[in-house]
């Protein structure tokens, strides 16, 4: 186990305990937005840790330069992808869930939701 | 190694499925399965790191292409109502 086989292998773990950690906030926030966040926000920085570990995997290859191109696409869109679905969901008059005000309103706004 | 990251991933798409079936609104859904495509792209090169073979990562590069053009297309029908009319260019709102 060369010191690069340590490094990759930290880099691989480290980017799928953020991208477990991710789904995990996707199941348990309370609510579209919350959850949004959590996703997100593991979604670019668990793509980052996972290619670079394994670009070191690839050693400096043609392949790495796929990975790095991977990651710069994946860097661009999904911020610009997530920012697109909060703006349908707010146009599509989705309230952000808030703990004082659960005044009976579901997401939707609709009435006689039971309030969590 | 490369398979514990991969047994990670699968983890976290299968709580990506759950979302989506849970999900009470639409977007839920619509962001379990951004998720869910992310980690395919990680998938696809973890894929090609096992195999041994770089030319998977084209793949994993137009899947990501793919996910991102098909989450704009799928917001763009739910916000607007419809993906736009053949040979209107942009008169009526």
């Amino acid at each position: 186990m060369t010191i690069l086989d340590i490094l990759s292998g930290t880099l691989l773990l480290a980017g799928c305990a953020l991208g477990v950690i991710g789904a995990i906030g996707l199941i348990r926030f309370p609510d579209f937005y919350t959850r949004m966040h959590a996703a997100g926000v593991t979604d670019t920085l668990c793509a980052g840790l996972f290619l670079g570990g394994l670009a070191i995997q690839f050693g400096m290859t043609l392949a790495s330069a796929k990975l790095l191109l991977i990651f710069l696409f994946m860097l661009f869109t999904c911020p610009t992808s997530s920012h697109a679905l909060a703006k349908a969901a707010r146009h599509g008059g989705l309230k952000p869930w808030t703990k004082a005000g659960s005044d009976g309103l579901d997401a939707m706004g609709h009435e006689g939701a039971k309030s969590r | 190694m490369i398979a514990a990251a991969a047994l990670a991933i699968l983890v976290a798409m299968s709580l990506a499925i759950v979302r989506a079936l849970l999900g009470p609104t639409i977007y839920d859904r619509i962001l379990a399965i951004n998720l869910f495509g992310t980690k395919t792209v990680m998938l696809i090169t973890l894929i090609a790191a096992m195999a041994g073979r770089a030319d998977y990562l084209d793949i994993a590069l137009v899947y990501a292409m793919i996910n991102f053009i098909g989450m704009i297309a799928v917001l763009k029908f739910f916000e607007y109502g419809s993906l736009g009319h053949a040979g209107s260019d942009g008169q009526e709102d």
